[in-house]
């Protein structure tokens, strides 16, 4: 076992660089070696940055010879979605069309957030062209494959994010989620991801797909990494006029704080049908851990998804309006078809639409009077094989590309934060996720319960056993 | 009351030059079936009563 693999986690890498027992660059170079050997079967790094991974590796390790403080994620390797602008990288947002751009000048945000705490970038990942995706397929790079069974989807459209962390090529990764890009992949790889509040986290610097919905987020193989990412990412940023000015509000400091005082419940009605019975099986385990014996029915749940899904196709289209005039012929042909769609819906649908947004959000409000913490599957089903096109979901065949973020969909249309957390069943080598939900800005309440349910051993993030 | 039938066909033919864009043979089906799928979704964001003075704006705060 490598170094890269041996010290598993961000926190363990920062200890370990810490104490001086490996340095910043031993871990840089175990963790591209690790890229070199695996990458061409996983498919999750499109950039590699070795040059100034090794730069920034050096620079930690001049610091802790001068005796200075190391941030808070020194010496972590991370990745980043390739919508995340990078000095000198195009950003190609999964397509070809965005390549003839000039290479970045800044990072993203939240790349340069991560890093000024130590955390060292090693590349730019795989997703599905434009964010419009819940495969983890890419027509132009290929797809981003499953590290627990390399012939299956690693979901997306934060393929290359999941696959990366939960392949061991990187204890951390960012990625978007816009209808469930981040929980969708750490669902089907069986990884730990959190999206945040509508709001909290700067976007700036990244590519846009739906500006109503857009977060980002980070995805690793525990809890602590998690929160320790999110709390380096916040804070106030002028270039991204959605991001909230409510103070940082860090998650680390009350991880360990266990379930006391919360009151847990399941979703029922939209959330407990439509998916396959892992599914559910998944909940079950998880609401049993947690002692979550009741379940409660939002309104108007499906009205609501497809609310979302209306806006999606609106904004998505008016997004991309110039390219399907001028460069249709260029697009992945299953996201161009779906943005023409789009293009051609009346206006009055998305507006009412974006109306049923508010109203939504006040009746989960009025919900979250009663609970502090709601459950739901993160995706309908393990993760299907690359290339499936369909599935059958309550005896009737749907469209995989579309509908993977059924249960994701409804939750970030109003912006609530999630951690997804993986379940595994024995006997069985696919994981499947189930979303940890609360109310609006409480993302270190969704984050300790599942440290929690870390703590028990009822949810895990193994690193994929390769071929 | 008329009642009207929703033809994604005659959509999609109308549109096409509004919007300048060029559909390939190949994409009338897949383009045909997400407008069906919109126009089927929409139906449910239609039958939630809401105000006039509900709020539209996108801009949000959760």
């Amino acid at each position: 076992m490598s170094l890269a693999t041996q010290l598993s986690s961000a926190l363990e890498i920062r200890a370990a660089v810490a104490s001086g027992e490996a340095s910043a660059r031993e871990i840089v170079e175990a963790t591209l070696e690790r890229i070199e050997a695996l990458n061409p079967k996983l498919g999750a790094f499109t950039d590699i940055t070795a040059e100034r991974a090794l730069a920034k590796a050096a620079a930690i390790d001049a610091s802790r010879a001068r005796g200075e403080t190391l941030g808070p994620l020194a010496g972590a390797p991370f990745a980043v979605k390739n919508l995340f602008d990078v000095v000198g990288l195009t950003t190609r947002a999964g397509s070809l069309i965005n390549r003839d751009r000039a290479p970045a000048s800044a990072d993203a945000t939240l790349a340069a957030r991560l890093e000024a705490a130590g955390a060292i970038l090693v590349g730019a990942l795989n997703m599905g062209e434009y964010a419009y995706d819940f495969t983890g397929e890419n027509a132009h790079d290929g797809p981003s494959r499953n590290p627990h069974d390399l012939r299956r989807m690693t979901g997306g459209s934060s393929g290359g994010s999941a696959a990366a962390v939960a392949g061991g090529l990187a204890p951390l990764a960012l990625g978007s989620d816009t209808n469930g890009s981040i929980r969708v992949p750490a669902s089907l790889c069986g990884i730990f991801g959190l999206k945040p509040t509508y709001g909290r986290l700067s976007r700036a610097g990244t590519f846009p797909f739906v500006a109503s919905f857009d977060h980002l987020g980070p995805l690793a193989r525990s809890v602590a990494d998690l929160a320790a990412s999110y709390d380096a990412m916040q804070g106030p940023d002028a270039r991204d006029p959605a991001q909230t000015a409510r103070p940082i509000e860090p998650a680390s400091p009350g991880l360990e704080g266990g379930l006391a005082g919360l009151r847990i419940a399941r979703l029922g009605g939209f959330f407990a049908r439509g998916g396959e019975a892992a599914a559910f099986a998944a909940v079950d385990r998880v609401a049993g851990a947690l002692g979550a014996t009741h379940a409660i029915e939002l309104p108007d749940t499906e009205a609501a998804r497809a609310a979302a899904y209306l806006i999606t196709m609106v904004e998505g289209a008016a997004l991309h309006a110039d390219r399907l005039r001028d460069r249709a012929d260029e697009f992945d042909a299953e996201v161009r078809d779906r943005l023409i769609a789009g293009a051609m819906l009346p206006g009055a649908w998305v507006v009412r639409a974006q109306k049923l947004r508010g109203w939504y959000r006040e009746r989960v409000a009025e919900a979250f009077r009663d609970v502090d913490i709601l459950l739901a599957p993160a995706t309908p089903c393990r993760a299907p094989l690359i290339g499936q096109k369909t599935f059958v979901l309550d005896g009737r065949e749907m469209l995989i590309r579309p509908n993977l973020g059924l249960f994701t969909q409804p939750i970030s249309f109003i912006g609530l934060p999630v951690c997804t957390v993986p379940v595994w069943t024995e006997g069985v080598e696919l994981p499947i996720g189930v979303q940890v939900i609360g109310p609006p800005w409480h993302e270190d309440r969704v984050l300790r319960v599942a440290r929690a349910l870390e703590r028990e051993g009822v949810v895990r993030a193994p690193i994929g056993e390769l071929a | 009351m008329t009642k009207f039938e929703f033809d994604a066909d005659r959509l999609i033919e109308a549109s096409l030059p509004l919007l300048g864009v060029q559909l390939a043979e190949t994409s009338h089906a897949a383009v045909k079936l997400h407008l069906e799928t919109a126009e089927r979704l929409w139906r449910s964001v239609r039958d939630v009563p809401l105000d006039d003075v509900a709020e539209p704006a996108p801009v949000f705060t959760a």
